[in-house]
């Protein structure tokens, strides 16, 4: 186990000098020159200039990253040239939001997948069944924007129950928090709720139909256990696989649902960023969630270990 | 015990009147809160609150006082004396005096990144003559730069915080405005609070502004209706209609001192001279023909914009009159490509992805095709579209113009030689002579007259740019609220403003 461990963070350290580079090397094929948007509307040549130095455009590209990386492995991300902030501080102020919207939208796609998943391979061909089906179809072809506005329609403007959108910090006021949040993690979470029934429903009907379950069965188990600790247990191992990788797209995939609820998160942070060519800003957050992706890949294998005692040996 | 309860109860309805939170939603975040560093329109917004100005702008435009009270030219118009407020501080309690004016302007002109410096060119020197007398010596008459400094190169910061802060001042900006800041969470809200030592207090009547940026303009009226806001900017023209029936909220509209229209590469690039419609100005005549203003402004933007040919709206004082707003004329517009000896011209019309440009651009399409134009829609996301249109790489761009005060703001930088917003790239000795002379001129007859003879040139004759319309700035607020003021330059001036 601690080998293993120890072998997949070593490989962790290429993949994110790779990964950096690629960020860093990315981002220079944006058409548009950030000098130029980020003097605004009066286009003043000195302020161009200015910027330019200021950004170090007017260095060689390796150059160039040589500044950001020497920087970042001092824990510096650089500074948001449009609004003045270091981009760590930046992140670190929109990442917690990020993070707990994808962790309430997980929740509520798991409660609702795994559930609608089990249930509709369990009763498989019944009304049951068919109707997880059509729950899945729903929440697979429904645009996040277009339900977030009619979320806000209904419960904010018409039933008045939820604020429309914006953000409060669960420090400041938890129960304001939970409603600014849960339409927003609803909107994701639908979605990917969906995506979990399908994959739960199918891993669990070929688990249901293996040897090994019939075997529970014919020992005279109760067909709870043999549902919840035979069959569920083997079919999360690609459950959990999706969910670590859905888990990183949610962090990343929140953008549209954030600008709807105007979620001060992460997604926002870095659309605004990329459209107003706030380099630094854009490079720092796709780095950090590159990096978590990575992380939840890791602990994502772990998990296996612990979920299917066939892959200890 | 009655008197007790009075007592009481007075209490409580000041508390109340006193710790009111005013929220304004915003169509985008800001960028800097440094008045020298700002780059964006919203960001003016927010100042509105935050920093007084030497100057501001009455509904008319009329430029009136603020931290001045008065100014006088001398005789040779190369200086400015300024005579200001007494008893005005900044939000750190520093006193406001012509020391601090001299600085300001200094920090305008010598700030590394400074976007005021080009607004205040011609200003030299500054003098304080005494303490409440602050004189401006310029190396030139410079006709705009009273309403220059009803904008940011106007605004007044504290000298002890911005020398103590340097270039971080606009995280903790501290100004002399209405409300002082409080904190600012990026993309989520700016926070000011009362300053209590204000100099027209009685003019403001919350304890609290929060602005909230809030890019969709649905959610952001839906934030409106849920009574989570009280007042937003940049209302969608389509919601007019729904919010009018809707005694809760009122709208209030006013034509801007901006424009929209479509810039031609006349001369940018080498690429002018591929297409018909840089290289002949009888092909630009022809699609200004071919195109139906009251038409374009009906479909793209719902009727709420006033059409308009030149860089100021026809309601405008500045408006050339001898050259009025020709009507769509298919004949004419064939016959000039007939003589041009392009009858189907075709032309590329680069266009910024916002929905209202999109819409404008398939109106034009339309349009120009019954006069025999085939053009190609080339949707590009702003910052790449700005890029190729400064390195000429474009045919025709459709852009549009936050506006100036001053008319030379809107004129200037766009039709004069080798200007940075000249993306047409025009640039004819004669009108660079004229132009230069209405930045000097005196009077404000003067200016006209030469105004009336740029546009003679610009929108008579060369056509660099084929202005199409005025948008209507469209707020809409709560109908509790008063007291707002409708001013063509967009801003959200809080003083005055009151929750009933």
């Amino acid at each position: 186990m601690a080998r293993y461990l120890l072998r997949r963070l070593a490989a962790l350290v290429p993949t994110l000098i790779l990964v950096s580079m690629l960020v860093f090397g990315l981002q220079q094929l944006l058409p548009g020159d950030p000098a130029t948007i980020l003097a605004g509307e009066d286009q003043d040549p000195n302020v161009v200039a200015y910027l330019r130095q200021k950004l170090h455009l007017d260095q060689p590209l390796p150059v160039r990253y040589l500044y950001w990386a020497g920087g970042v492995l001092r824990g510096d991300l650089g500074e948001s040239l449009r609004v003045q902030k270091p981009v760590t501080e930046l992140v670190l102020e929109k990442l917690p939001v990020t993070v707990q919207l994808a962790s309430m939208a997980m929740l509520i796609a798991i409660v609702i997948g795994v559930t609608a998943g089990v249930v509709s391979a369990v009763k498989k061909d019944t009304a049951w069944d068919y109707a997880a089906n059509v729950f899945a179809l729903w929440g697979l072809s429904t645009p996040n924007f277009w339900l977030g506005i009619l979320l806000i329609l209904l419960f904010a403007v018409r039933l008045g129950w939820l604020p429309a959108s914006g953000y409060v910090s669960p420090f400041e006021d938890l129960k304001g928090n939970l409603a600014a949040m849960i339409m927003p993690a609803f909107v994701l979470g639908n979605a990917f709720a969906a995506v979990l029934m399908r994959h739960t429903r199918s891993a669990m009907l070929q688990v249901l139909s293996a040897d090994y379950v019939r075997t529970a069965r014919a020992k005279g188990l109760s067909e709870r256990v043999v549902i919840l600790k035979h069959a569920l247990r083997n079919a999360l191992v690609p459950v959990i696989t999706l969910g670590a990788l859905g888990f990183g797209e949610l962090l990343g995939g929140t953008v549209l649902t954030e600008s709807v609820f105007t979620i001060p998160g992460f997604g926002k942070l870095v659309v605004d960023a990329v459209f107003n060519r706030d380099y630094q800003v854009v490079q720092g957050v796709v780095l950090v969630t590159a990096s978590a992706y990575i992380l939840l890949n890791l602990l994502a294998d772990l998990a296996y270990f612990f979920v299917n005692p066939r892959m200890r040996g | 015990m009655m008197r007790l309860w009075l007592a009481f109860a007075l209490s409580v309805a000041a508390s109340a009147a006193a710790g009111q939170t005013l929220r304004i939603g915003l169509a985008e975040d800001p960028d800097i809160l440094d008045p020298t560093l700002a780059r964006t329109f919203v960001g003016r917004i927010v100042f509105a609150g935050l920093c007084d100005k030497l100057f501001d702008l009455d509904e008319r435009l009329n430029i009136v006082p603020m931290l001045a009270t008065s100014y006088s030219w001398s005789a040779d118009h190369k200086a400015l004396t300024l005579k200001l407020r007494q008893g005005v501080t900044f939000h750190d309690g520093e006193k406001f005096d012509a020391a601090a004016v001299k600085y300001n302007i200094e920090r305008h002109k010598t700030m590394p990144g400074s976007n005021r410096r080009g607004e205040l060119a011609p200003v030299e020197s500054v003098d304080v003559v005494d303490p409440l007398t602050a004189r401006l010596n310029l190396s030139a008459p410079f006709a705009p730069l009273l309403a220059q400094l009803t904008d940011r190169a106007g605004m007044m910061v504290s000298p002890k915080a911005a020398k103590a802060a340097g270039e971080k001042f606009g995280a903790q900006p501290v100004c002399s405005g209405p409300f002082r800041f409080v904190e600012r969470i990026a993309q989520d809200r700016i926070v000011l609070e009362r300053y209590p030592g204000y100099w027209n207090k009685a003019a403001v009547h919350f304890d609290r502004i929060v602005y909230l940026p809030i890019v969709d303009a649905t959610v952001r009226l839906a934030n409106l209706r849920a009574g989570q806001l009280d007042f937003i900017e940049r209302m969608a023209a389509s919601d007019v209609p729904s919010m009018k029936s809707d005694a809760r909220f009122k709208i209030a509209k006013v034509v801007e001192i901006g424009y929209q229209g479509i810039t031609i590469n006349v001369g940018k690039s080498d690429e002018a001279k591929k297409t018909a419609l840089g290289r002949d100005a009888r092909v630009r005549e022809a699609f200004e023909l071919s195109l139906d203003r009251q038409g374009i402004v009906d479909v793209a933007m719902d009727g709420e914009a006033q059409v308009g040919n030149q860089w100021v709206a026809p309601t405008s004082s500045w408006y050339a009159k001898n050259v009025p707003m020709p009507k769509r004329d298919l004949a004419k517009a064939k016959q000039l490509l007939a003589a041009a000896g392009a009858p189907n011209p075709t032309l590329t019309l680069m266009t910024p992805t916002t929905s209202d440009a999109q819409k404008i651009a398939q109106v034009v399409q339309a349009m120009a095709k019954e006069a025999g134009f085939e053009v190609k829609i080339q949707s590009t996301e702003f910052a790449t579209s700005l890029n190729l249109a400064d390195k000429g790489q474009f045919e025709a761009y459709v852009l549009a113009w936050s506006g100036r005060a001053d008319p030379d703001g809107n004129l200037f930088s766009f039709h004069a030689c080798k200007q940075p917003l000249n993306y047409a790239g025009y640039c004819d000795a004669h009108t660079d002579e004229l132009i230069k002379a209405s930045r000097s001129a005196a009077s404000t007859a003067e200016r006209q007259k030469l105004f009336e003879q740029i546009a003679a040139e610009v929108v008579g004759k060369a056509r660099p740019i084929v202005y199409l319309f005025h948008r209507h700035w469209l707020w809409a607020h709560t109908a509790k609220l008063s007291g707002f003021r409708v001013v063509p330059d967009g801003m959200v001036r809080v003083q005055g403003l009151k929750l009933n």
